[in-house]
């Protein structure tokens, strides 16, 4: 699914210009767009809390409402 | 006719004490509500007023201020207290074992979200006070619905009907709605079963603690339609629908939508506008069965026969209120109703299509996009901890820490507001409703208002023995329009309270 993964805007563009080479556009589009997502994968590694399974274990809460 | 509408929604936070999980969390949820209380208020703190038919002393009697000097010596009943007024409008209160903020009353969509949204502030702030504390452990809040272990807590959302509205044809025509709204405004969730016990990504936080379709229930047995009827206004005018079957929205888009396509289902059902029955054989199930299918093919029977997915019954709304809109307004249609309109459609349109394609702008999407490109990237089954971990975080509010944040701060989401606007709106009231008379008395004359509630501000006043109550029974009055130039005028609060009684209907 994470192929699909596509800037909405950028799609429309492309079928209102059909004279530049698809293969090569689709292609560059995808691998800025995996650099993208590299770059964003790496960001929230960094944020995300240590000992994945402890902070989840832990997050107990009461109902509410 | 339109999305306007006197409306709010009340958002009840996750909430942990770092390294302690097994703190109080009625005991952290008092400390929030306390420091941001303390912090804020200028002069004594003006207290909830939950008894507006009991004797005013009472309202006094708790409303003498007490520091809190520390919070773990509180008694439950001491902790019931931790419930405060904004200048904003709001109330910032503990709500069982929660902190929660209730909007002050808005007209439009984009005002309720701007009010939710400084709600987050508002409680950002309260958690970074609350941990400065020396000695105190952070406390952390999420912005999210459930523990993943059974226990939900809520995103409640409030429209004020008309009373000769029928509530059969709120039932009847609204249900459908709510069953089907998740694809656009689910927030997302890792896990399915009240409790999580099967592995896997569902569109809604709460599909799952819903069992029946209608009753007076928020806590047990939950209904999609709940029947709460405190109007705080005029009973034989009004009525207050309840609103308890929403998720807790970060993205703000899926906040205005759900808001402002609410809203005009809601004016269509009052105007009768609703022939066709969109009815389901079995809205409880059909519920779950589309949270559960992240690819929004599944298909719900109709009382009629008629199979449709959650999209399709969507736009059936849409397909109606697009003609409800264009018959009752045509082209004097308000920018913001045009907009809603617009923005449905476009969000249906591509859900139908791939759903991937709504990514940046609601909540479950953008969460599920993540979620998978951490699945392809580390080989992640639906079981691991660091998929229920995003999830979680997905709700932090802390800029540095929350995941939305995070990709909303890379332009990954798409804003509806600037943040200047938000912070604005943490002190400042919506102007065209009766929050706005109660914020300016919050703010202007914070020493002599002893209590306020939705529908009256209570002043206790130099030189009268009882309290002073002024009634605010119409969401309506007590706006910019009809109050501002008087509270600009006057420099005291005995000055204001005899203009308004010799007016007695300005307030």
């Amino acid at each position: 699914m994470a192929q699909e993964q596509k800037q909405p805007k950028k799609a429309s563009e492309t079928e209102e210009a059909p004279e530049v080479a698809p293969d090569a556009a689709v292609a560059e589009r995808k691998e800025q767009l995996d650099e993208d997502i590299d770059a964003i994968l790496d960001e929230i590694d960094d944020v995300l809390e240590s000992n994945a399974e402890d902070f989840v274990k832990s997050f107990i809460q009461k109902g509410g409402e | 006719m339109s999305v306007r509408r006197v409306m709010g929604t009340e958002i009840e936070y996750g909430i942990s004490v770092a390294g302690q999980p097994m703190a109080n969390p009625m005991v952290a949820s008092s400390q929030i509500v306390n420091a941001y209380a303390s912090a804020t208020a200028r002069a004594r703190r003006a207290r909830w007023d939950f008894e507006e038919e009991s004797p005013l002393r009472d309202a006094r009697g708790f409303d003498m201020s007490r520091q809190v000097a520390d919070a773990s010596q509180l008694t439950d009943e001491d902790m019931g207290l931790a419930n405060v007024i904004l200048t904003n409008g709001a109330r910032l209160y503990v709500d069982h074992a929660h902190p929660e903020y209730s909007s002050p009353e808005c007209t439009t969509p984009l005002d309720v979200l701007r009010f939710e949204k400084a709600g987050e502030q508002v409680m950002l702030d309260a958690s970074i006070r609350a941990s400065a504390v020396p000695g105190a452990a952070p406390i952390l809040l999420y912005k999210n619905n459930t523990d993943n272990k059974g226990a939900s807590y809520g995103a409640h959302e409030n429209f004020l009907m008309r009373r000769s509205t029928p509530f059969a044809d709120i039932v009847k025509h609204l249900t459908p709605f709510f069953v089907s709204r998740q694809v656009v405004c689910g927030a997302g969730r890792v896990g399915i079963g009240q409790d999580g016990r099967d592995h896997g990504f569902q569109i809604s936080q709460r599909a799952d603690y819903f069992e029946v379709e209608v009753g007076l229930e928020t806590t047990l047995k939950r209904p999609i339609i709940n029947t709460r009827d405190e109007p705080h206004a005029d009973p034989e005018k009004y009525r207050r629908l309840h609103v308890i079957i929403g998720d807790a929205n970060m993205a703000e888009v899926s906040t205005y939508l759900k808001v402002g396509t609410t809203s005009l289902v809601l004016a269509m059902i009052e105007d009768r506008y609703l022939t066709r029955d969109l009815g389901l054989e079995t809205p409880v199930a059909s519920l779950r069965a589309i949270s559960h299918d992240p690819t929004c093919t599944a298909l719900v029977t109709l009382m009629d026969g008629r199979k449709l997915t959650a999209v399709q019954l969507q736009m059936e709304y849409l397909d109606l209120a697009r003609k409800y809109v264009a018959e009752t307004l045509g082209d004097d249609v308000d920018a913001q109703t045009a907009d809603v309109l617009a923005r449905w459609e476009s969000v249906l349109t591509r859900l139908e299509t791939d759903p991937m394609q709504c990514s940046t702008e609601l909540d479950w999407v953008a969460k599920l996009a993540l979620l998978e490109q951490y699945r392809e990237r580390d080989g992640l089954d639906w079981d691991d901890a660091k998929l229920h971990l995003i999830d979680l975080q997905y709700a932090d509010i802390r800029p540095e820490k929350g995941l939305y944040h995070r990709l909303a701060g890379r332009g990954r989401i798409e804003r509806l507001l600037d943040d200047a606007t938000i912070e604005a709106a943490m002190h400042d009231p919506p102007e065209d409703t009766r929050a706005y008379f109660r914020g300016r008395c919050l703010e202007k004359y914070a020493d002599n208002v002893a209590a306020a509630s939705w529908d009256s501000v209570i002043f206790d006043l130099p030189g009268r023995e009882s309290l002073q109550r002024v009634p605010t029974i119409d969401p309506l009055r007590g706006s910019r329009a009809h109050v501002g130039e008087l509270i600009d005028r006057c420099d005291t609060a005995e000055q204001l309270f005899a203009a308004l009684t010799r007016q007695p209907r300005s307030g």
